[in-house]
């Protein structure tokens, strides 16, 4: 398979083609490019997430703080609440919501994470797919062609946009991470590649506009709490796309959308910490405390 | 276009956490060590802007002495790297700078020892890199190929040579790109390998006359 599927249009055509799914088109793709068997694609996938099932299993015991001291001790405070009064929205949330923090902050205090796509928006995709599939004994072969669905849907995304909040704002880090964690759902709970398609543009245009203004320029505030709230949205995405619901502007036209509202952004809300909530009173009052600290 | 890889997206597998101010810096680290390529005695790393702003808040400074020390992104000694026994082995020091011709995320590695070389690089995104000078040669690596780096006195007939030897021993050159200061004047050049040379290949193309550098930097593996 040498063809390069370079948009979600295209993607589902060549699907609809071939009979195939999103992911065996992108492990084929994959073995091709790097030269090793269809086999070997899907061990290295497997590697990337025995990584993450680790990190939450780590961040989980841990409340050691980040190099800044500003974070690192949430997930145990959610936990606590969670040991003492069900979350409103029940087993499948409370999972969620406590692996991504479990995992942002594993990465905070410099633990080993995936990068999925960037270090900044690691947790939503494995707090997601590790939770669902734990709760509805999803096999790991299932597992695995849903990080595969999920890294096909990113590689489309930045065939238009480089996934870094410096180019686009977080749009490009945790949005993208969000519509990845929303297809890879679809794919687990066996939706049909249209819905997954669907629930890329849903996730998507509901992050359409999302900056990049980390206080004191750390990979902390507001980035650990986005995390959780983007794992989230990627649910309501996937739900609604599952039900039908479909995105009126097709999913290539929203990635256009977001390239645009990313070159409008202004520099000082693209990672630079210039602007927004990297410059509000307490943020300035923070930063200078953690440049005094370390 | 270069067509994107699905470990782009899901992977590496890195301590955090920053792709560019953590993982970046153990890649950048990591190339110059080989670019070096000896035991160096002291370092000094210069960071610059927003490497010298918000380094240490993302373990910047540990994870380029990381990289130095060979230690790779995923590694998760690197959090306590400064107590590390092969850190104390050697002499080192950060410098905070700021430099607005620089790439915001910039460094220099100053390595000290039988040699003294400087090397520089940018962290250009996404755990991306880009070593783009040794020793004020600019120079383009990017640790995606195996790669061929040569100093040399600019004269007719220097790279068909290196050219030459490569390709009888069936080694495909992927890319090359030279830069030179003035005509006849020293030049700086580096190839893009399909694959690895071995030994006795570098020791040939050291060989021939008016070549000061010949350094053969390794793929990053992650
Ligand atoms: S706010 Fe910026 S630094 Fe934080 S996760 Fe989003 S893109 Fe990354």
């Amino acid at each position: 398979m040498k063809k390069n599927i370079s948009t979600f249009n295209e993607l589902l055509s060549t699907c609809g083609q071939q009979n195939k799914r999103t992911y065996e088109l992108f492990q084929e793709k994959e073995a091709f490019l790097l030269d090793i068997e269809i086999e070997k694609v899907r061990s290295k996938v497997k590697k990337s997430l025995d990584a993450m099932k680790e990190a939450i299993h780590i961040g989980l015991s841990s409340n050691e703080k980040s190099i800044s001291k500003q974070c690192g001790d949430d997930c145990e405070k959610l936990q606590k609440r969670y040991k003492a009064n069900e979350p409103l929205f029940g087993k499948l949330f409370k999972k969620i919501t406590a692996y991504a923090l479990a995992t942002i902050e594993e990465n905070l205090r410099m633990g080993k994470i995936v990068a999925c796509p960037t270090a900044g928006s690691c947790a939503i995709v494995p707090s997601v797919l590790v939770a669902i599939s734990e709760e509805l004994n999803i096999s790991e072969d299932e597992q695995i062609n849903a990080l595969i669905t999920a890294g096909a849907i990113g590689s489309i995304v930045q065939n238009k946009v480089a996934l870094a909040g410096a180019i686009a704002g977080c749009q490009a880090e945790c949005g993208v991470a969000a519509a990845m964690s929303a297809g890879a759902l679809v794919q687990i709970l066996g939706g049909s590649e249209k819905q997954m398609v669907h629930a890329v543009a849903l996730a998507l245009k509901n992050i359409l506009g999302l900056t990049c203004d980390p206080v004191a320029g750390l990979v902390e505030i507001p980035c650990v709490k986005r995390n959780v709230f983007l794992a989230i949205h990627s649910v309501t995405a996937a739900e609604l796309a599952l039900a039908d619901i479909e995105s009126k502007i097709p999913t290539d036209e929203v990635v256009d959308a977001l390239c645009q509202t990313g070159q409008l952004m202004s520099p000082m809300l693209k990672e630079s910490s210039q602007a927004g909530l990297a410059k509000t009173k307490t943020a300035l009052k923070i930063e200078q405390r953690v440049l005094n600290n370390i | 276009m270069k067509q994107s890889s699905l470990f782009d997206i899901i992977s590496p597998i890195m301590v955090g956490p920053s792709s560019s101010h953590t993982a970046g810096a153990v890649r950048l680290g990591l190339l110059s060590r080989n670019i070096y390529g000896l035991t160096p005695k002291k370092i000094t790393f210069k960071l610059y802007n927003s490497y010298a702003l918000t380094g240490r808040g993302h373990g910047t400074d540990k994870g380029l002495l990381a990289g130095v020390l060979g230690i790779p992104v995923d590694d998760t000694r690197i959090k306590n790297i400064f107590d590390l026994h092969e850190a104390n082995e050697v002499n080192y020091q950060f410098e905070f700078l700021e430099d607005f011709n620089r790439h915001p995320n910039s460094v220099d590695f100053i390595f000290e020892g039988t040699q003294k070389m400087t090397v520089s690089g940018d962290s250009v995104g996404a755990g991306n890199v880009r070593i783009t000078n040794i020793n004020n040669f600019p120079v383009d690596l990017t640790g995606e190929y195996n790669s061929l780096v040569l100093i040399y006195k600019d004269r007719l007939g220097i790279l068909s040579k290196v050219s030459g030897i490569i390709q009888t021993e069936g080694v495909n050159i992927a890319a090359m790109n030279c830069e030179r200061i003035a005509k006849g004047e020293d030049a700086s050049m580096c190839m893009s390998l399909d694959c690895a040379l071995n030994y006795s290949i570098i020791e040939k193309i050291k060989r021939i006359d008016d070549i000061y550098l010949v350094r053969h930097v390794g793929k990053l593996e992650s």
